[in-house]
């Protein structure tokens, strides 16, 4: 690998396409070095810019059913599938209804021709600290699921993150779905990201749902992207605005406080002293929003 | 590690083909291996849009498509489109009727995923028909002229023309 990218996948490896969840399985329990194949608008991306990734095996997911489905959970939640594309499920009416601010990450993501090819499992499981899904599942208090031949688990999506590229998960398991919990009353939710033009990769980004109980905070989650090695949930800064009445200098200190907490790099997006001014005014402004939308009123 | 060859069967234009392929091929380079030069390579990375087709009518790109994953779907290039479909070749028309066409390179993708906008949202809304086509680039036209193809079309649809 030159100075000189040609594009050409130098990686060689076999291409394998199990026709249902137990012969995935079967083939992650029994091979090693297998890599995941879903929308491929990341993978194909990394295999072509020459990073080396290991894989032995490229496992097609496409096409098995147990992947798919938008579909309501007994808790009045919603399970979605791992394969469903973004393009699928920001047009979803469920999805838009219960949860605003998913829809509205994923109709900022990419250009319209990515979001029909990309998934959400896959958005997760590339685990980039900027996944613009993440942020808004993390405030929803959404859970994954992850399956092996050994069982089931579900991991609460705060928790599944462990720096760029790496999760939680086991070389055995594959991501099935995400689970979302029933939207509550009285919640509003708010989603921004900064980047140069719309359907670039965020600069940052900030996501947001309080849950109200008239002019005070009953609840509150914010997660914000690029500012960490992976997709970081704001849980104590968040927590302590539990029973608080809402007001203009709460949100005020609130804004300061993750100016102060986030510790972002300088990349080819932008610099790290710009992410960190604007932590500062995208949290202000999502906490206005966000309680706005929960039919708060700021005093 | 050896990888091998493997055939994978599909639709392209309408024509039930076998492409001999090695598993890292993209549908880009199965497509273009088999003669299909309408379809552009450029990037290469999923950013500039000139190689999109519709996969089973959603636009998409193809130089981050796996050809191998393509057993068994349906793929429309801007030639087989234009030949075929008559709301497709309209589109072609109109981006000549408004000159919504520079050098070139970037319209075959361009008409695809103005195709993909008409059969699955055909709106004549700009703002909508931008966020479709914003996968697109083009680095001559300032991209109007392309929008305004695609509204005039649209249009058309509204107004039960075509």
């Amino acid at each position: 690998m030159g100075a000189m990218n040609t594009k050409v996948i130098e990686a060689e490896y076999d291409y394998v396409k199990p026709a249902s969840l137990d012969e995935a399985l079967d083939i992650l329990a029994e091979k090693e070095n297998v890599k995941i194949y879903a929308g491929g608008t990341d993978l194909l991306v990394k295999l072509k810019m020459g990073a080396d990734l290991g894989m032995d095996i490229m496992m097609d997911i496409n096409g098995i059913e147990d992947l798919y489905g938008v579909d309501k959970t007994a808790d009045g939640g919603l399970r979605i599938g791992a394969a469903e594309k973004i393009w699928n499920l920001e047009t979803n009416a469920d999805v838009i209804a219960m949860y605003p601010i998913l829809s509205e990450a994923m109709h900022l993501m990419a250009s319209v021709s990515v979001r029909n090819m990309a998934t959400i499992g896959g958005n997760f499981c590339n685990a980039s600290p900027v996944a613009d899904t993440v942020g808004p599942c993390m405030c929803y208090g959404a859970c994954v699921e992850l399956k092996s031949k050994k069982g089931v688990r579900t991991v609460d999506a705060t928790e599944f993150f462990l720096k760029p590229g790496v999760t939680v998960m086991e070389a055995d398991e594959i991501l099935t779905a995400i689970i979302l919990p029933a939207p509550e009353e009285n919640t509003g939710a708010a989603f921004t990201k900064m980047a140069r033009v719309r359907p670039d990769i965020a600069k940052v980004s900030i996501s947001c749902v309080i849950k109200r109980d008239g002019d005070a905070i009953k609840d509150c989650r914010m997660a914000m992207g690029s500012v960490a090695p992976k997709p970081l949930f704001l849980g104590d800064i968040s927590a302590e605005l539990a029973g608080k009445k809402m007001s203009a200098a709460l949100i005020e200190e609130t804004a300061q406080k993750v100016h102060d907490f986030v510790k972002p790099i300088g990349d080819h997006g932008t610099t790290a002293e710009y992410r960190k001014e604007m932590a500062h005014l995208i949290a202000k402004e999502i906490l206005e929003k966000a309680w706005e939308n929960s039919g708060g009123e700021l005093a | 590690m050896s990888a091998e060859k493997i055939k994978v069967n599909l639709k392209v234009n309408g024509e039930d083909v076998t492409y001999t392929i090695n598993p890292e091929d993209t549908l880009l380079k199965a497509l273009r291996a088999n003669y299909n030069y309408d379809v552009k390579c450029g990037c290469e990375i999923g950013e500039c849009g000139t190689c999109t087709v519709l996969l089973d009518g959603d636009a998409v790109k193809s130089c981050v498509t796996l050809a191998a994953a393509c057993e068994g779907h349906e793929v429309w290039t801007d030639k087989g489109l234009g030949e075929n479909d008559k709301l497709a070749a309209r589109l072609q028309d109109a981006f000549v009727e408004c000159g919504s066409v520079q050098c070139g390179f970037c319209i075959p993708g361009f008409i695809v995923a103005g195709v993909g906008y008409l059969k699955n949202i055909g709106n004549p809304d700009r703002k909508m028909i931008r966020n479709y086509v914003s996968g697109n680039l083009c680095r001559c036209t300032g991209y109007q002229k392309i929008i305004d193809a695609i509204e005039k079309v649209a249009l058309e649809m509204e107004r039960g023309e075509i």
